[in-house]
C-alpha cells in the first residue's frame, strides 16, 4: 500500500529539490521545520520520533536538506515526514507536513472486527510493521 | 445627516412620559452625538423606509423596536434606568446608488448601539431575540436587513465558541498545510444503508477526508439512520485502513426532537465517529445545545446552513450572512459553508471572502469592499473551517484556492460521483489537483494564470484528472450575484 498522510502523497515522490522549494515557502512564512521519522505510521501515532528539536535558528533551506538526509542515512527503512511549526498566537502548531521519505515496502494496515452487541462492530487498525520484534523494528535506529 | 438638528424629549421628562404617540426620534432612540462604548453591540441595518417616512425616524424607530420601545409613551419607563436599555441609532447614511433616478428606492444604512445590559451572557436565542425579533414586520419600514453587527469583546468571550475549531481538527486529522476535501452522497434520497456506505468507501478510498450527509438525510423510510450509521462506519474504517490517513463522514443527527439528536449524537459515538452533522433549521438553541455536548464528547460538528438563502439573500430584507456566521462561531460549530462564489450557489467573490473572514480571523478588519462594516476582535475564540460545496469540480482548483487558501473544505459531490470512470476516480482527481495546486502555490507559481497549465500537467500522469477537467471542462455558473456590498466610499462605520 501506498501511505497518503501529508500534503503531497498523491503526487510522485518529491525529489530533493521539490522538497527544498516546499521548505523555502515555510522559512519565508518564519516556520520552523523539523523532521521525524517512525516505521508505524499508524494514524493515531501522533508521536514519531524527533530527529533532533524543531530547527528554529534555521533559516537555509539547505540546512534542512542536510539534516534530512543525515536522517535517510540512519533510519531509511522507514518513514520520514517533515513538519512546519508556525508560534503566531492562535495557531502555535503545524503549518505543513508531508512525507519525504518511505520504505521500499510499505507494509500497511490490517481491519480486525469483533462483533458487538445489536449490529455494533468493534475496529481494530493494526499496522503490520508493529508485528515484527522490536530488535527487528529499531535495528536501523542511531 | 447626522448634524441634523433634533432635540428630544429625553432630558425632558414631563415632557416625554406624558400619555400619548410620540415620535421615536423624540423618545432618546435617536442620539446623533452618540459615542458607541466599547462594550457596546453596534449593528448596521439597511432600511427601506416607506414612502413619506423620514430616515432618520425610521432609524429611530429600528433602535426603539430592537430594544425597549413599544408604540406608545409607558410611564413604567420610568421605574428603570432607561437610558441603558434603550437602543440608540447614532448615524444613518444614504446607500449608494438607491433612491431617485434608480430602480430601487433610497435606502439608508442605520447605525444602532445597545448597551451589554440588553443581552444574556452566551444565548444566541437572547440575543436574536432581542435584535431579530419584531423590527423586521414593522410597518413603517418597507424593508429591513441587518447587514453587519460589532460583538463587544465583552460579550464574545461568554461564548464557548466552536467546540473543536480549526487548529484542533487538523491535530486531530494529522492534516496540515492543504485545504480538506469532501463530497455529499448522491442521490440525496433514495439510496439503502448499504448503498450508501459503497459510495462513501469510495469517495474515501480514492483520497477525500470527508462524506457528507446531505441537509434532509435524516431517518426517513428508505434508509433507517441506524442503518446509515452502521454501514457508514464500516466504509470509514475500510478506507481508513487502507490509506492510513484519519477520515470520516458527518452523520447528519438532525432530528424531531433534541431527544432524538441526543440518542443519535451517542450512536455516532459509540462508534468511533469523529464527526457529527447538523442543520441550520433546527435554531440557535439546539446548536448551542449539540455544540456543548460535541465539547464534553471530542466531536467535530458540522454545519449545513440549510434555509439561510429565505433571508441571506435578498439584498433589502433579512439578515446578510456575514452576521449569520457570526452568531454560528459564537454558538459553536466547527464546520459551516460559506459559499463556493465559482460554484452554482449564490456568492459574490469578495462577499463570500468577507464571510470566510469572520469564520477564521483572530480580528476581522473592517473591509467596506468585503461587506464587513466593523472591526470584530473574536477575543481568541476557535475558528470556524468554512466549507465551500456546491456545483465545483477539479477544474477550478486554481480558482479555489486564490480564493480561500489552506482552511478550508472543498466539498465536490456531483464533481466526485459524476466522475465518468466512477467516484474512486472521481476523488482522485480531486485530491490530485489539489496537492498539484498547493505545491505549485508553495514554489512561487502564480496559480491564477498558470492554474490550467498546471492542471494539464498533472493530467499527464493522472488519468483520473485528465478524465475529469475533460467531462467539466465547460461548466461555469456565471450569474450575477443578488447580494454584493454597497459602501460609502469613505468610511462611515464606527471604528
Amino acid at each position: 500500500m501506498r501511505l497518503t498522510q501529508g500534503a503531497f502523497s498523491f503526487l510522485p515522490d518529491l525529489t530533493d529539490e521539490e522538497i527544498r522549494a516546499q521548505v523555502d515557502y515555510g522559512l519565508e512564512h518564519g516556520w520552523a521545520w523539523a523532521i521525524e521519522y517512525t516505521d508505524d505510521p499508524h494514524p493515531r501515532n501522533t508521536y514519531w520520533e524527533m530527529w533532533g528539536t524543531p530547527m528554529f535558528e534555521l533559516r537555509d533551506g539547505a540546512g534542512v536538506l542536510y539534516a534530512l538526509n543525515e536522517c535517510r542515512k540512519a533510519c531509511g527503512n522507514g518513514y520520514i515526514r517533515v513538519c512546519a511549526f508556525d508560534s503566531t498566537r492562535g495557531v502555535e502548531s503545524i503549518r505543513m507536513s508531508f512525507i519525504v521519505h518511505r520504505p521500499d515496502n510499505e507494509p500497511g494496515f490490517s481491519l480486525d472486527r469483533q462483533e458487538g452487541e445489536g449490529r455494533n462492530v468493534r475496529y481494530r487498525l493494526h499496522g503490520y510493521a508493529a508485528d515484527r520484534s522490536p530488535d527487528e523494528r529499531y535495528r536501523a535506529d542511531p | 445627516m447626522n448634524d441634523l438638528a433634533t432635540t428630544t424629549t429625553a432630558d425632558r421628562p414631563r415632557g416625554r412620559y406624558d400619555a400619548g404617540v410620540l415620535k421615536y426620534r423624540e423618545m432618546g432612540y435617536w442620539q446623533p452625538d452618540y459615542t458607541p462604548k466599547d462594550t457596546d453591540l453596534i449593528c448596521v441595518f439597511r432600511i427601506t423606509p416607506q414612502e413619506g417616512v423620514d430616515a432618520i425616524e425610521a432609524a429611530a424607530a429600528v433602535a426603539g423596536e430592537s430594544s425597549t420601545a413599544t408604540w406608545t409613551v409607558v410611564w413604567t419607563d420610568r421605574l428603570t434606568a432607561c437610558d441603558s436599555y434603550r437602543a440608540k441609532a447614532y448615524q444613518v447614511d444614504e446607500v449608494p446608488n438607491t433612491g431617485a433616478g434608480t430602480a430601487t428606492p433610497q435606502q439608508y444604512f442605520a447605525y444602532v448601539a445597545y448597551d451589554l445590559i440588553l443581552f444574556e451572557a452566551g444565548s444566541i436565542a437572547n440575543l436574536t431575540a432581542s435584535i431579530i425579533g419584531n423590527v423586521f414586520s414593522f410597518k413603517p419600514l418597507r424593508a429591513c436587513r441587518l447587514e453587519d453587527m460589532r460583538i463587544p469583546v465583552a460579550y464574545v468571550k461568554t461564548f464557548p465558541g466552536p467546540p473543536t475549531g480549526i487548529v484542533v481538527e487538523r491535530e486531530r486529522l494529522n492534516n496540515y498545510g492543504r485545504a480538506l476535501l469532501g463530497a455529499t452522497m448522491k442521490p440525496k434520497l433514495g439510496l439503502s444503508g448499504r448503498n450508501y456506505g459503497r459510495v462513501v468507501y469510495e469517495a474515501l478510498k480514492g483520497g477525500l477526508d470527508f462524506t457528507k450527509d446531505d441537509e434532509n438525510i435524516n431517518s426517513q423510510a428508505f434508509m433507517h439512520w441506524r442503518d446509515r450509521f452502521l454501514y457508514c462506519t464500516e466504509a470509514v474504517n475500510r478506507a481508513v485502513a487502507t490509506s492510513g490517513e484519519v477520515k470520516g463522514h458527518y452523520l447528519n443527527i438532525t432530528a424531531g426532537t433534541m431527544e432524538d439528536m441526543y440518542e443519535r449524537a451517542e450512536f455516532a459515538k459509540q462508534l468511533g465517529a469523529p464527526i457529527v452533522m447538523i442543520d441550520l433549521v433546527i435554531g440557535y438553541t439546539a446548536i448551542q445545545s449539540i455544540s456543548r455536548w460535541c465539547r464534553n464528547n471530542d466531536m467535530i460538528l458540522h454545519m449545513h446552513r440549510a434555509g439561510h438563502g429565505t433571508y441571506t439573500r435578498q439584498k433589502n430584507h433579512g439578515v446578510s450572512f456575514r452576521v449569520i456566521a457570526k452568531w454560528l462561531r459564537l454558538a459553536g460549530v466547527d464546520h459551516l459553508h460559506a459559499g463556493t462564489a465559482v460554484g452554482k450557489l449564490e456568492g459574490d467573490p469578495m462577499t463570500v471572502q468577507g464571510y470566510y473572514n469572520v469564520c477564521r480571523d483572530a480580528v476581522t478588519q473592517q473591509d467596506l469592499a468585503r461587506g464587513l462594516f466593523f472591526e470584530q476582535d473574536w477575543a481568541d475564540l476557535a475558528k470556524v473551517m468554512p466549507v465551500a460545496s456546491g456545483g465545483i469540480h477539479a477544474g477550478q482548483m486554481h480558482q479555489l484556492l486564490s480564493l480561500f487558501g489552506d482552511d478550508v473544505i472543498l466539498q465536490f459531490g456531483g464533481g466526485t460521483i459524476g466522475h465518468p470512470a466512477g467516484i474512486q476516480a472521481g476523488a482522485t482527481a480531486n485530491r490530485v489537483a489539489l496537492e498539484a495546486m498547493t505545491k505549485a502555490r508553495n514554489e512561487g507559481r502564480d496559480i491564477d494564470h498558470e492554474g490550467p497549465e498546471i492542471l494539464a500537467a498533472a493530467a499527464r500522469w493522472c488519468t483520473p484528472l485528465k478524465q475529469a477537467l475533460e467531462t467539466w471542462k465547460d461548466v461555469s455558473f456565471n450569474y450575477t450575484s443578488t447580494d454584493t456590498p454597497d459602501f460609502v466610499a469613505t468610511a462611515t462605520a464606527s471604528a
